[in-house]
């Protein structure tokens, strides 16, 4: 007890400042941390709602390839395309009918709203027509997605893996 | 009629273990003896007949019985035989059977062992781990059947079912898709089990700290117990994490060995509050602090390992989405989250009881350090969860999908791996109880003299990354203390070293001198390699005959030295990995980190196992000098995932990791490559080497009379 009143902190209080101020330091790495790397999953409609007050932001875009926009050269690498939207969620996918029925209307309706990709790097293979692209990177200002990261998934080569060569026994 | 042998054995188990559960709570409340022992004989003879079902699954699988749903998705005619095997933990089926038969192999070891005066504890630990294992043996037989067959209804659909639909004929393919190839790797066969070993063991000490709560024994006698067991489960977590790591860097092809994608990081919680239950315990036992805070550390690290359990799996999979279709997932939120309350119940019912018997007084003593420790991997715990959360929460709040990648984690969790490095090296110079920081400043002037030279030098060579100045400072500071330490050790011993140890050490020199000589005649081009490891081998041999006085703490401080070895390559990667990518022509070529590479050949082949082999030839020059050749490759099979395999030139101070892109037009007129140049990478698997030493320093078996010394001492 004595020992305590000479430092003239009681005993506990340094260890709840010290503790307090360690959870302050975690706290502002993790809030700074998050504003600074944040990257807004938007569908191609809302990223043409918001339009350029979006400029810079890291942004992660999905739609659905269109395989005749496709131009790619192999000696710069230089990769373009573009997306047609497609709902964000989950029930609206599976209302239009599941992945690979929604991608097909989106790349088949004109009228859809699309975004030109550019990306310098190798081609995907699953680049293709009606893939579903996730793609990472920012808006420039002539309205182009620049990015910096493709993802890219083929609704056709996930479907639940079932025998197809099948002999009946037993 | 063996998959239906198989599932009737663990319907059998299942029930088995819950009668266990019943007997040893019957016997706990109504003192009787005699069902303790049943519900411990009934534990017992789970592991016999797991054991039994799970190499029915392996004959299944090693036999080709296709017409098993779970056989024909993770094997293949031509998969060679111990690819069979190792199939068992390829998919999530078999995943869960292989962590079943690891609870009950663990609940048995334990519940074999003398109980003697800890027999109260005894009901509660059988009835802990027989509960974990009926949840598991549950979800193998209800959800994630191994043994269902597949079926072919009237409707003509193909379904996969234990028993058969009405009307439905049961199909037998031929053959079956095979394992992912991506997990046909010798690092894959491995990383499951050990992963899993880790979190199953880690139910022991939990299971015992549930005991000590229900039981009210309020002191550390279950920390005692489980001390081995403990070490034991985070050494293989960690060795598991490390192999996951290595897997990512050589089959994965893009240059890097950790991605912070959720999987990882689902793997990489419980090892956080693991880790930080590990530093606790020991002031449990010391000073008889912290009695609440451990209980809550191996609650987390139970829930947390429960957890990364549903989201590991096989390993393979993208999104989290993936698992909210199946019907595993619910089960898995009910059954933490009941554990979860239940354990923080109990805890909570105790809490008076489990009050610090010495008031902390300094901040500068060790036990503040090891507070402070806490806190900073409780920190790291915080970032990674709400990087994994962050997306459902902003969802919830502002209806936008926002998502963190890995710069979130590394901006907010370096400064905290910083700190903890900088903590490594300033808690084993602090004293016990009224340490001030006068006598802190006292032990940590000598070391810290060596260590400013560190930056300035680095300065001089061209350093000018602060991360790199910061970090390569710490680990040079942690490098200097633990030798330091060391070098006390020594002065005040008198080494006495027994006939049988002498024996151990010649026999290990004598091995590990012939084991380097015969790696650098195969590569003598880079025999510094070798040889700086088997300076360093030398050297951890020389501590460890050190560290037999008190194995616990000087295998403590190896653990440590690996760590910060291992940090050394995690900053070579961080702050100098370069990267760039080129279409090249026969003959052209592509440079990166003073290398050039020339793109010499390229051949297409098919492999005995139907995959074809597309491999191309690069020559290595630098400063105008041949190196030598690299063969990136990618590997198309029939049905399967391509892998691609980088071509990897591996020293102490870099490695030269080039990617052949896996793209339909390769040629020899076109070929696209990506060359990453990863500094002093190597030393993160060096460092994980140390570590398995350090390990076995600290678990080496002591005589009590021993320990006790050694713990008057430190």
């Amino acid at each position: 007890m004595k020992n305590s009143l000479k430092t003239g902190l009681k005993g506990r209080g340094k260890f709840i400042i010290g503790g307090g101020l360690i959870m302050a330091a975690i706290i502002y790495l993790i809030v700074s941390a998050t504003q600074a790397n944040a990257e807004y999953f938007m569908t191609v409609n809302e990223l043409k709602a918001k339009g350029n007050t979006l400029v810079g932001q890291s942004l992660r875009i999905s739609g659905a390839v269109i395989g005749t926009t496709i131009s790619y050269n192999p000696n710069t690498m230089d990769l373009t395309f573009d997306i047609a939207h497609v709902p964000g969620d989950n029930a609206a996918i599976e209302m239009g009918g599941g992945l690979a029925a929604v991608l097909h209307t989106a790349v088949t309706d004109p009228t859809r709203a699309r975004l030109t990709i550019v990306y310098n790097g190798p081609k995907p293979d699953l680049l293709r027509d009606e893939a579903q692209a996730i793609i990472t990177g920012h808006l420039g200002d002539d309205g182009i997605f620049y990015a910096d990261e493709l993802l890219l998934k083929c609704p056709t080569k996930y479907q639940e893996a079932v025998p197809s060569q099948v002999s009946n026994g037993n | 009629m063996l998959a239906q042998l198989g599932l009737g054995i663990f319907a059998l188990t299942f029930l088995l273990a819950l009668f266990s559960v019943g007997a040893a709570v019957a016997g706990y409340f109504s003192k009787s003896d005699r069902w303790v022992e049943t519900a411990r004989l009934a534990m017992l003879l789970t592991f016999p007949l797991i054991t039994v079902g799970v190499a029915t699954l392996i004959y299944l699988l090693v036999t080709g019985h296709y017409e098993l749903q779970y056989v024909y998705s993770v094997t293949s005619n031509e998969m060679p035989f111990y690819l069979k095997i190792t199939a068992l933990w390829g998919g999530q089926a078999g995943s869960l059977v292989l962590w079943s038969w690891l609870m009950s192999a663990f609940a048995s070891a334990v519940t074999l062992r003398k109980w003697e005066r800890d027999r109260e504890l005894l009901p509660w630990v059988i009835a802990v781990t027989s509960v974990t294992l009926a949840f598991f043996l549950a979800l193998s037989i209800f959800y994630e059947n191994p043994f269902a067959r597949w079926w072919q209804t009237s409707g003509g659909d193909i379904v996969a079912r234990m028993f058969a639909p009405a009307g439905a004929l049961p199909l037998i393919p031929s053959d079956g898709q095979g394992l992912n190839p991506l997990l046909r790797h010798p690092g894959m066969i491995i990383h499951p089990p050990m992963l899993y070993l880790g979190f199953v063991a880690f139910v022991i000490p939990f299971a015992f700290a549930m005991a000590a709560l229900v039981t009210g024994r309020s002191d550390d006698r279950w920390i005692r117990l489980t001390r081995r067991w403990t070490l034991v489960a985070w050494v293989f977590l960690s060795l598991g994490l490390v192999l996951g790591m290595r897997w990512a860097y050589d089959v994965l092809g893009w240059g890097g060995y950790w991605a912070w994608d959720p999987v990882e990081i689902a793997a990489l919680m419980p090892w956080l509050t693991g880790t930080a239950f590990l530093h606790s315990v020991m002031i449990q036992e010391k000073r008889g602090m912290f009695k609440q805070w451990n209980m809550l550390l191996i609650i987390l690290t139970y829930a947390l390992v429960i957890f990364g359990t549903f989201l590991t799996r096989s390993g393979v999979l993208s999104s989290v989405h993936a698992f909210s279709e199946s019907a595993i997932g619910p089960m898995f939120f009910v059954f933490i989250g009941v554990t979860f309350v239940t354990s923080v119940a109990l805890l909570i019912y105790r809490w008076k009881d489990l009050k610090a018997e010495v008031e902390m007084h300094s901040l500068f003593s060790r036990e503040a350090l090891f507070l402070l420790n806490n806190l900073l991997f409780m920190g790291v715990l915080i970032v990674c969860f709400w990087g994994v959360i962050f997306p459902l929460i902003s969802e919830l709040v502002t209806g936008q999908k926002v998502t963190v990648g890995p710069p979130f984690y590394i901006r907010a969790n370096g400064p905290l791996f910083g700190a903890l490095l900088a903590l490594m090296g300033i808690a084993p110079l602090s004293a016990w109880g009224r340490s001030t920081y006068k006598t802190l400043g006292r032990a940590l002037w000598k070391p810290s003299i060596p260590t400013v030279i560190v930056p300035i030098v680095l300065a001089i060579l061209g350093v000018r990354n602060w991360v790199a100045l910061v970090g390569f400072t710490l680990v040079a500071f942690v490098i200097f203390v633990t030798l330091y330490e060391f070098w006390r050790a020594f002065r005040k011993s008198n080494l006495e070293i027994t006939k049988r140890t002498q024996w151990i050490v010649i026999a290990l020199l004598i091995l590990v001198t012939i084991g380097f000589a015969a790696w650098a005649l195969i590569d003598p081009a880079n025999w510094l390699t070798p040889f700086v490891s088997m300076i360093l081998t030398y050297f951890m041999v020389a501590i460890w005959m050190l560290a037999r006085r008190n194995p616990r703490r000087y295998g403590g401080y190896l653990i440590h030295l690996s760590m910060v070895v291992m940090a050394i390559g995690i900053l070579g990667m961080q702050v100098y990995q370069t990267t760039t990518q080129k279409t090249l022509a026969v003959g052209q070529n592509i440079q990166l980190a003073g290398y050039t590479l020339r793109y010499d050949s390229l051949a297409q082949f098919p492999y005995t196992d139907g995959r074809i082999v597309t491999r191309a030839v690069m020559s290595v020059y630098r400063g105008g000098q041949y190196l030598g050749n690299l063969y990136p490759r990618y590997d198309n099979y029939p049905d399967g995932q391509p892998v691609t395999i980088a071509g990897v030139r591996s020293t102490l101070s870099d490695d030269l990791y080039v990617v052949l892109v896996n793209w339909e037009n390769v040629s020899e007129a076109q070929a696209p490559f990506k060359v990453y140049h990863n500094p002093l990478i190597n030393w993160l698997w060096i460092g994980s080497l140390m570590f398995i030493f350090g390990f076995l320093v600290a678990a080496w078996p002591v005589s009590e009379k021993e320990n006790d010394e050694g713990k008057n001492e430190s």
